[in-house]
């Protein structure tokens, strides 16, 4: 224990009454500051505001980038950085992937459904053994086997990159202390950072094509192997290490004999998150030419066939579930309460046994059966006759809340922005974090996207009031309606595991390529885990306090608005931080199908020779939108919004 | 009787820059001065004692007094601020990394309160991974580990793996652990307090057992002063890191060093505990005694029916000496 928490812990607890009496005296400070502050920025806004669609014009960043990239692809292959450095990480990145791709590819289809029953059955059991070989069948069916194939192997490739990287730093972060200290906002960075942003940079660094994609990917998914691992390391039980010490074990001994396979489940749970990550990166980087389902699904919504997206869309949906239930399934053997039995080696032949007559069975050549032209004639169904519906809500949506929150924030000067972000920012969380959210709201400027990060932002914040709305209403529902909850739990799970390019195609099939699309699939994305939290914080509130508000008479609304939100408020915050981070990936993912703006800028720039400084830019802009959204929101949920003492 | 283990002055300070508290006027604070002064928690102060071989050493003190923190500066689990430990007249503070390990792996062994087992291990591995850990084949540590489980009484469990244990056995798994690898010093650190007050009693039956059939030398921590008076040949009395009293169940009672120590004993049924030394009164000049005099090491409780029934007092003998004598008139406020 450090004396620094001693003593803090004192002081909390000596200044108790003073430092509650402070904070009552700052919230009715802050009931005058508030309005008395917005009204003078709208007076400022008014005053000062710009033509609509002004650019600031400022183009010497883009200009900068593609200098840049003409520097790179001169001296490619005469730069000792690439040379001796960043041309054998690719080599080797391509090695293994040929590696990995060529094993799968010996297995043929037949082995491959094959191998993947035998594992499922031996790590997870039979019932998940029914479900990959259906689900691998499934890659058959629908015609997609060689794309499946390959996003396979890209995924299994990032999978072991990441696992190989990421678990001997998540065990060193969790012992050093001062790397776990340093490794701690990177992570916190890396992870809030949408996986479009990523691709410009490693084009720039490795090409484009598989190992670019596959090292985007491992970037994308290694810190989420570091954190879990880092936790599960951390989480050993104190009394176990020191009684290990104790016997005389030497540290090696302790990692290998009591801290490894005390947090075996976690590690376990490590692999599961990193394969869902890596899968979800996977699809992404077909932007930058890595083969496999995502390209399939790209190439389709080029052609608007919005069947065929469906069809490669399914066969990403069937991998993340089956690689999900078989490694969430391997990890709940692997916790300690199901203890391992004699029969283990019996299981290995029977999976072995499980693997050859499949292979024996299965034909050489699957009947094939693509979704493509039923959902089709369903889409051209839909637009036919619920023309008039979707686009009502699309025009509705648009009129009342995108184009005026789009023309105030397009014609509001970056430098009034900035300041406001400072001020309202410091208010809500603290100097420190709206310092960083003024400085990222600046260099978005400087970036000279202006323009276009308003307009994402504005999709953004159109797109959280209506998650939140959403979300809010169906989590109560769900805290207050068991057999509700019970009910679509599973579909909510379902959709935690699907990777985000996903969402876009119901949207896309519902309202064609426009700015709303990308609003529906970013609903639909942020949805689940917004209301997840919520329905979780409502839960959590305890049952004495209910029911003691009960017995004063209150009726089930008075107990929910009076009690039960106010005391949720930790987790409706959290709600409302992880739900724009995601917003604000699948927002950008939006490029793709008509939402324009910094996501079109980061398309274009892998298309478009010329494009790429600009591509780059709106790149760099993302991350510092990213990191503004989560700074301002962050602050909401851990500083002082009063529920601080309680986390102590 | 030799000293098998020797703890001299020793300290143990945690907070910023603890060398500055000993051997200086901070050393000389109260626990709550020095850590208003210095943020520094003085956990041991200034504790010095001796375990001699095959004794039952006992420590006892409330939550927070420091004891639990003492018996880890032993095998430097925590590492002390100053001061000497010796063990079998090895200093421990000296050793290399090394030399330590060697002296938990086959000297000194513990017992934990929170049992601290591997819960991916089957007992029958728990028991054996001190021997493990020290390369000796399997067979071997196998034939150990089972020897010990039988000798805790958990024989048939060997296959089975803690979280199907109850509190009790999963503790005498922590027991056979330590006793596996043959040390001459068992150190246990509050093993009992997480168990019920039955099982409590059956386990310090069993280390009362163990202690007779091994004769090990034992440092048994606790804050239950029942606990301390059945297994402690010596008990030392803490209180904010200082030693506040060392001595025999009997002395502690019988002469209780301050209000602390006196509180603490106020409970205890004294005639259970103390001799007839402590009630003995000189004999008054020619008066009249008993013939069959009675040792003065006699349990009080045990020599009433012999002294009510007589009908002059009982006379006391140290040896073949003469000390004083007893009747009613003593014994009577020990018994009420």
């Amino acid at each position: 224990m450090s004396s620094a928490t001693v003593a803090d812990a004192d002081i909390d607890a000596g200044d108790a009454p003073a430092r509650r009496a402070a904070v009552r005296a700052s919230l009715t400070r802050k009931r005058v500051v508030v309005p008395v502050l917005v009204l003078a920025f709208v007076v400022a806004y008014l005053v000062l505001r710009v033509p609509e669609g002004a650019s600031t014009g400022n183009t010497a960043a883009f200009r900068f980038f593609t200098d840049v990239r003409d520097w790179v692809d001169a001296n490619r292959d005469t730069s000792p950085l690439f040379l001796y450095g960043l041309n054998y990480l690719r080599f080797g990145v391509s090695l293994l992937v040929d590696g990995v791709g060529a094993a799968l590819a010996a297995l043929g289809f037949a082995g491959l459904v094959g191998v993947a029953g035998a594992l499922a059955f031996v790590l997870a059991g039979w019932r998940t053994a029914v479900l990959a070989v259906a689900g691998f069948l499934a890659f058959g069916v629908l015609g997609l086997t060689e794309a499946s194939i390959d996003t396979l192997s890209l995924t299994l490739s990032a999978v072991i990159l990441s696992v190989l990287i990421g678990m001997p730093l998540g065990v060193l972060a969790a012992r050093v202390g001062w790397l776990g200290a340093t490794l701690r906002p990177l992570l916190d960075v890396m992870q809030i950072l949408p996986s479009f942003a990523y691709l410009a940079p490693m084009t720039l660094l490795f090409l484009i094509g598989q190992p670019a994609a596959v090292i985007a990917t491992v970037i994308y998914a290694v810190p989420v192997t570091i954190r879990i691992t880092q936790l599960g390391i951390a989480g050993v039980a104190p009394t176990t290490v020191e009684a290990a010490t104790a016997l005389g074990s030497t540290p090696r001994q302790l990692l290998t004999k009591v801290r490894l396979p005390m947090a075996r489940p976690t590690l376990a749970l490590a692999v599961n998150q990193t394969i869902m990550m890596a899968l979800s990166m996977v699809v992404v980087t077909a932007l930058i030419d890595a083969p496999g389902l995502g390209e399939e699904i790209i190439r389709s919504l080029e052609r608007v066939n919005v069947g065929a997206a469906f069809n490669a869309g399914l066969a990403i949906v069937l991998m993340a579930i089956v690689l999900d239930r078989i490694t969430t399934n391997a990890a709940r053997r692997a916790s300690a309460s199901h203890h391992p039995d004699a029969r283990r080696r019996l299981l290995v032949w029977a999976g072995a046994a499980v693997a050859a007559v499949l292979v024996a069975l299965l034909p050489l050549r699957m009947p094939e059966f693509p979704i493509t032209s039923p959902v089709n004639t369903a889409s051209t169904w839909i637009e036919y006759h619920w023309y008039d519906a979707t686009e009502a809500i699309k025009n509705v949506v648009s009129t009342v809340l995108l184009n005026p929150a789009q023309s105030v924030l397009a014609s509001t000067p970056w430098w009034l922005f900035t300041v406001a972000v400072l001020v309202f920012g410091t208010l809500i969380s603290g100097w420190r974090s709206a310092l960083i959210a003024a400085l990222a709201a600046a260099g978005v400027a400087g970036l000279g996207l202006w323009v276009h990060a308003m307009q994402t932002l504005t999709t953004v914040l159109v797109a959280m009031i209506l998650t939140m709305v959403l979300g809010l209403t169906v989590g109560v529902l769900f805290a207050r309606y068991d057999r509700m909850a019970t009910a679509l739990r599973p579909l909510l799970d379902a959709a935690q595991t699907m990777p985000s390019f996903v969402y876009l195609l119901p949207a896309v099939a519902l309202f064609g390529a426009s700015r709303f699309t990308a609003i529906v699939a970013a609903v639909i994305y942020a949805v689940p885990p917004v209301v997840r939290l919520v329905e979780r914080g409502i839960r959590d509130v305890p049952a004495t306090v209910v029911e003691a508000a009960q017995s004063a008479g209150s009726t089930p609304g008075q107990v929910l608005r009076k009690v039960q939100l106010p005391m949720a408020r930790g987790g409706l915050l959290l709600a409302a931080n992880q739900g724009i981070v995601m917003i604000l990936a699948m927002v950008v993912v939006g490029g793709l199908v008509g939402a324009g703006a910094l996501g079109y800028d980061v398309v274009a720039g892998f298309s478009q020779r010329e494009d790429f400084g600009e591509g780059l830019a709106a790149g760099f802009a993302i991350v510092l939108l990213g990191i503004l959204l989560d700074r301002l929101t962050q602050g909401i949920s851990a500083g002082n919004g009063g529920r601080g003492t309680a986390n102590r | 009787m030799t000293t098998t283990i020797a703890v001299d002055h020793l300290w143990k300070v945690f907070g910023p820059r603890p060398d500055r508290v000993v051997g200086t006027p901070l050393a000389e604070l109260s626990r709550a001065e020095l850590r208003a002064r210095t943020g520094c928690l003085a956990a041991v102060r200034d504790v010095s004692f001796e375990v001699a071989s095959g004794e039952v050493f006992v420590v006892m003190g409330l939550s927070g007094s420091g004891k639990s923190t003492l018996v880890r500066c032993l095998t430097r689990l925590i590492e002390p601020t100053s001061g000497e430990v010796s063990i079998d007249g090895e200093a421990v503070r000296e050793m290399s990394a090394k030399r330590l390990r060697d002296l938990r792996r086959h000297r000194a062994a513990m017992v934990f309160q929170h049992f601290g087992l591997l819960p991916h291990r089957c007992v029958l591995d728990n028991v054996a991974y001190g021997l493990e850990i020290q390369g000796q084949s399997k067979a071997q540590r196998h034939r150990k580990a089972a020897a010990m489980i039988e000798l805790v009484g958990l024989d048939g469990h060997e296959r089975q793996y803690p979280d199907q244990l109850s509190g009790g056995m999963q503790q005498r798994v922590g027991l056979a652990r330590a006793l596996a690898t043959d040390p001459a010093v068992l150190l246990f650190d509050e093993p009992f307090s997480a168990l019920d007050p039955l099982i409590r009693r059956d386990m310090q039956t069993e280390v009362k057992r163990l202690h007779a059939e091994v004769g090990k030398t034992m440092v048994f921590i606790t804050h239950d002063l029942t606990e301390a008076l059945r297994l402690g040949d010596r008990i030392a009395v803490m209180r904010d890191g200082a030693l506040v009293q060392v001595g025999t169940p009997e002395e502690l009672v019988g002469a209780p060093a301050d209000d602390y120590v006196a509180d603490f004993v106020r409970e205890v049924p004294r005639s259970g505990v103390l001799t007839l030394r402590w009630i003995t009164r000189p004999a008054g000049d020619g008066e009249a005694v008993e013939e069959k005099p009675l040792p003065c090491t006699t349990v009080i409780r045990e020599a009433v029916p012999q002294i009510l029934r007589a009908d002059r007092p009982v006379p006391v003998h140290d040896g073949d000496k003469q000390i004083g004598v007893v009747d009613a008139e003593q014994i009577l406020p020990m018994i009420s």
